[in-house]
């Protein structure tokens, strides 16, 4: 019944970018010719993800193993629930930001194109075999390639800042993942004696529980991409790159690759069993819950709209993290659905943020007063996406929200609940006020918005898509909704 | 034929070929001949290695005199894996020499560099060939004495006085090895190594013994550069012609490290060693070693002292697996003595194409260079990656097995300081890429006339890139070979 | 004291070591390091030659009637050591004329300022 077999699509679906990267380096003279390969790929990828989680949601567990680098581990890609979540997520919305892209980069006369489209590419591909990997030797490869990748995307404007901010982000990321991450691996491999990914773990029984919280935090904090307080600084900081980065990277590829690592750690090396057990993630739950707090507090003091967004993402990955360090079925589900409903919703807002610098050439929130009466489309996408992330229905926003906060409920932990609860408040504080003030304040003396028009049509595309993705993900969640509750019943081995 | 003399020819072809190369008349010919020569002798080497991966041992008698009065050849897969690393990367530099040479060196020297060149590989061979202690003193002089004469050929006034001090301290450090091959000898009688390995066990108590055994280490220390005696390296490498850094930072080390496992594991065991504070002082300068030789790389002006100081530190990770003695710890130590050869060629190579264009390995005179040459960046960006010990690359699985080995032995902190010296790599590394990425072009160089760099120089630089992604995936040969040779340093622990 | 005095063949070596060894490490002179080198070379070959030595051995040339001769390895690898030392030589006092001829001097301290003032 198959055309395809799924190994094949697994391996399709890593090659292609690549292949593509390759093309758009010869096409470096004729833009229209580069861009259509980026189109193509990322259609195809996105065809490629959808039809893969069709069979993952029918049953099939698609795998594809390569070779062996090191005498008991290989490189391997076995596609299970959770990440079948992430690639669909990264997939589809590589299509997106591609024609959101195009439109963006020309309007804003960005140089160096097709260095940007290149490596782009290799960051989606990496992005996509971190997703399908089947032991975590594989998802720390991909994990490396992918920071080394995004790295010329964050230092793409070449200036003194893009320069400190590269510096900022690869010391962080490559710091904290050899630092601790590579560390933990080894130590799991010395122990366990495999880094395959087991539902309900490999490490009970093998790791003595008073050292699991030890290394268990050497996961946590080694995966700096998930951005727990204190190895945050690199978000904010590779916010100097262009906004489609910033918008696809840096909300939802990156990043989620790091809370995805996380969910990983704990569904399949730990298992929440021994998490819970061992008690291992008692103490750094505090670690998140304050990422939670003081990231949105942080974020109400900035007035550069990307850098506002930046630490509500920081704040946002860190209901993640605490979804997955409850460790509840609930909590779990809850955290996998906010890596799709957060994706659709930041992407709008980074969209958003994006079509205002081109269009108005505005950065900063306090300029932007009035300016939703110029701009109609892309404030309303802002508001709906602020919203979303808020959590309020109808919008996908809220079933993350309130699975997070069941699983919480669940575990009894009535502080963690209040965190979640002020956080909401201090998302509505922060990212109201911008769409509000956007539309009914008076721009500010002087100023009018008369020769201001909206950003060009690709890009008012995009940002409607993913707004309407919003809408839509409250009154049909089931794709990802599905693949959640499989990814977090896999937690302690299927059972209950 | 060719089979049962293949460990000889492996030595005798390139010490022939040298004085003929020697009275051929200046031009391309010397080159020509020195190129086709190390093909062969890597080929010979290949051979050589695909005959003891099963766990054989080649056992050669020089002109039929039998061990242990004659001298013996004696090949096992620590050598022949040592020997296929110093033969391939001559294979590869002989290769990019052409152009480089022509830049940097007067020509009515030609001949005779490549005289020189190919006595170097003839002593670096020679010492991984042989079984003979004392035929090993031989090798290692004329690699030495060669490589001086290589190293005064640079451009700059620098290169006399740096390869005049490494003089003084390479004979120091020989004629150290020479007392304790005497003091081994007076004691039992013997050259052979194998057959000291046979005697020495019962002379363990022997006062002398240790007194051999405390000259030799310190004397190779200092041909390995261990911190703290690795004062000549910095500036031998700096002011060396372009290849003869990459090929000494990529083998003469490399063949040193192999000296030291080889007395240590083969002639006089382990077990000897461990009743002496040899393995712990190891640790301890290897330790301190990585930590301030990265430190002082990161400080450096100078792409090619940046490197070379970081060769000092990376020496450190070799030693540190023979301090732990352990299987999984000379794997790291034989795995990364070939990963090393490779990053640090690529590296170095890539820098020598730099060099050809600006004329110069200082920093401020690479700034921004990345953009007009792009093929000799990445070059760059990749063996540094493999430095960091990036995962894909080479220099990863070094790292992997290293730090297996200290968790195993349960040392802490020795496994902070691994990676803590892979942090202040990726300082480092990211300072040349930085220097040669988004600084603006120094303009003494006049930036519009920089090119990219030759292909002669750019396929032999990229043959080892790709060499250094390659290993780092496919660990078939690397971690194959050393699981068979360690099972002949260590006997009865697998 | 007997002691001392039976093994006096060591005792002259470790002394004209010493020596060897203190010249290269404390002159500033480079033809002088190279001479302190030398020193400290034949130290060694002293040392090989002595041990070669048997009691009441004859030269070791076969010849009726004598049973004991002394150990001739030694002498033939400090020949070869002999060698290898003067090329030594030959190559350091090479590279000392070249140092004269760039720097004009062949005292550490001056080349090093030299160096310094670049």
């Amino acid at each position: 019944m198959n055309v395809i077999a799924s190994e094949q699509l697994i391996a399709l679906a890593i090659l292609l970018p690549l292949i593509a990267s390759v093309l758009i380096v010869f096409a470096d003279k004729q833009p229209n010719l580069r861009e259509a390969i980026t189109l193509i790929t990322a259609s195809l990828i996105a065809f490629i993800v959808i039809t893969l989680a069709m069979r993952v949601q029918a049953g099939e567990v698609p795998a594809l193993e390569l070779f062996e680098v090191i005498p008991g581990i290989t490189i391997s890609f076995s596609i299970e629930p959770l990440g079948m979540l992430f690639a669909l997520v990264a997939g589809t919305l590589w299509l997106i930001t591609s024609i959101y892209s195009i439109g963006y980069m020309r309007g804003h006369h960005e140089k160096n194109q097709t260095r940007f489209y290149a490596a782009f590419a290799i960051a989606i591909s990496a992005t996509l075999a971190a997703a399908f990997s089947g032991n975590m030797f594989t998802l720390f490869l991909c994990y490396e390639i992918l920071t080394i990748s995004t790295y010329p995307l964050v230092t793409h404007s070449g200036t003194a800042e893009a320069k400190r901010s590269g510096r900022v982000y690869l010391g962080i990321l490559l710091g904290t993942s050899i630092g601790f991450q590579l560390l933990a691996i080894l130590i799991t491999w010395s122990v366990a004696g495999t880094l395959d990914f087991k539902p309900g773990g490999i490490l009970e029984g093998k790791l003595d529980p008073a050292y699991a919280g030890i290394l268990y935090a050497l996961f946590i904090f080694g995966v700096g991409k998930a951005a727990v307080m204190p190895f945050h600084k690199w978000l904010p900081a590779a916010m100097v790159a262009p906004t489609p980065v910033s918008a696809l990277l840096h909300a939802v590829a990156v990043v989620k690759a790091g809370v995805f690592t996380v969910l990983k750690v704990t569904i399949y090396i730990f298992g929440s069993d021994f998490i819970l057990s061992s008690g291992a993630s008692d103490w750094l739950i505090w670690f998140a819950a304050a990422t939670i707090l003081l990231a949105s507090l942080i974020a109400m003091t900035k007035d550069n709209l990307k850098a506002r967004l930046a630490y509500s993402t920081i704040s946002q990955l860190s209901y993640i993290v605490l979804g997955a360090l409850i460790a509840t079925k609930m909590s779990l589900l809850g955290a996998s659905m906010h890596i799709a409903m957060h994706a659709f919703a930041k992407i709008t807002l980074f969209f958003a943020a994006g079509a205002i610098l081109v269009a108005a050439h505005k950065s900063d929130i306090s300029q932007m007063r009035g300016l939703g009466r110029a701009m109609p489309i892309t404030f309303m996408a802002f508001t709906i996406g602020s919203l979303s992330i808020i959590g309020l229905p109808p919008f996908g926003g809220m079933w993350s929200k309130w699975y997070l906060a069941l699983g919480t409920v669940h575990a009894e932990q009535w502080i963690l609940l209040a965190v979640l609860m002020i956080s909401t408040l201090l998302n509505i504080a922060y990212l109201l006020p911008v769409a509000v003030n956007a539309f009914f304040a008076k721009p500010a003396e002087g100023e009018t918005y008369t020769e201001i028009k909206e950003a060009p049509l690709t890009m008012l595309l995009a940002l409607s898509l993913t707004a309407l993705a919003c809408i839509v993900l409250f009154f049909y969640p089931d794709p990802f909704y599905n693949l959640a509750v499989s990814a977090a019943s896999a937690t302690n081995g299927g059972g209950n | 034929m060719i089979e049962s003399h293949l460990s000889l020819l492996i030595v005798v072809l390139p010490l022939l070929t040298a004085p003929i190369v020697a009275i051929l008349p200046n031009g391309r010919a010397p080159w020509l001949i020195s190129t086709l020569v190390s093909w062969s002798v890597f080929t010979l080497a290949c051979m050589q290695l695909a005959n003891v991966s099963t766990g054989n041992i080649i056992s050669y008698e020089l002109g039929g005199w039998a061990p242990p009065w004659g001298i013996e050849y004696r090949i096992d897969a620590a050598n022949a894996l040592v020997a296929l690393i110093v033969s391939g990367i001559a294979a590869v530099i002989f290769p990019y020499a052409l152009k480089s040479v022509e830049k940097e060196i007067p020509e009515q020297q030609h001949s005779l560099f490549y005289a020189a060149f190919m006595l170097c590989l003839t002593g670096l061979l020679g010492i991984t060939q042989t079984g003979d202690i004392f035929n090993l003193f031989v090798f290692l002089e004329i690699s030495s004495l060669s490589s001086y004469a290589l190293i005064s050929l640079g451009q700059q006034r620098q290169a006399l006085t740096a390869s005049y001090q490494y003089l003084i301290m390479g004979s120091i450090g020989a004629t150290f090895f020479l007392i304790g091959v005497g003091l081994l000898y007076a004691m039992t009688g013997t050259l052979n190594m194998m057959d000291l390995a046979q005697r020495l066990p019962e002379l363990y108590e022997h006062r002398t013994i240790h007194t051999a055994f405390a000259f030799i280490m310190v004397g190779f220390a200092l041909k390995l550069a261990l911190f703290p005696l690795h004062l000549w390296l910095p500036n031998a490498y700096t002011y060396a012609p372009s290849v003869v850094t990459a090929f000494l930072s990529a083998t003469a080390t490399k063949v040193a490290v192999y000296v030291m496992l080889r007395v240590i594991f083969s002639v006089f065991g382990f077990s000897f060693i461990e009743n002496t504070p040899t393995d712990e002082l190891f640790l301890i300068l290897c330790v301190v070693g990585i930590l301030m030789m990265s430190f002082y790389a990161v400080y450096q002006q100078d792409s090619k002292r940046l490197l070379s100081y970081s060769s000092v530190a990376q020496v450190g990770y070799m030693m540190l697996g023979i301090g732990f003695g352990s299987v999984l710890g000379l794997t790291a130590t034989l795995v990364h003595l070939f990963n090393h050869a490779l990053m640090k060629g690529a590296l170095f190579m890539a820098i020598g194409a730099l060099v050809y264009r600006v004329g110069s390995s200082r920093l401020e005179h690479l700034s921004g260079l990345g953009k007009h040459m792009p093929w000799t960046f990445a070059a760059i960006v990749i063996g540094g990656l493999s430095l960091i010990g990036v995962p894909g690359t080479a220099g990863f699985i070094s790292k992997w097995y290293l730090v297996l080995a200290a968790i195993e032995k349960q040392y802490w902190l020795i496994v902070v300081v691994i990676l803590l010296g892979s942090l202040l790599a990726v300082i480092y590394v990211w300072k040349l890429i930085e220097t040669l990425y988004f600084k603006s072009e120094n303009d003494s160089i006049q930036p519009e006339t920089i090119k990219e760099a030759p292909l002669m120089l750019l396929i032999p630089t990229w043959v080892l890139v790709f060499a250094n992604v390659y290993f780092g995936f496919n660990t078939e040969l690397t971690v194959g070979t050393a699981e068979q040779a360690i099972k002949l340093l260590l006997p009865g622990v697998n | 004291m007997k002691y001392i005095v039976e093994h006096y063949n060591y005792w002259l070596v470790i002394i004209i070591m010493m020596a060897g060894f203190y010249t290269v490490i404390s002159r500033g002179n480079l033809i002088k390091k190279i001479a302190g080198l030398n020193i400290f070379q034949v130290s060694v070959f002293l040392l090989y030659i002595s041990i070669g030595n048997v009691k009441d051995g004859a030269t070791p040339i076969i010849e009726e009637g004598i049973t004991l001769y002394s150990n001739p390895l030694p002498h033939v690898l400090i020949l070869t050591a002999i060698v290898v030392g003067v090329a030594t030589t030959a190559l350091g006092l090479a590279l000392v004329v070249r140092i004269k001829e760039t720097y004009g001097t062949i005292e550490e301290d001056d080349i090093h300022n030299q160096d310094q003032s670049l």
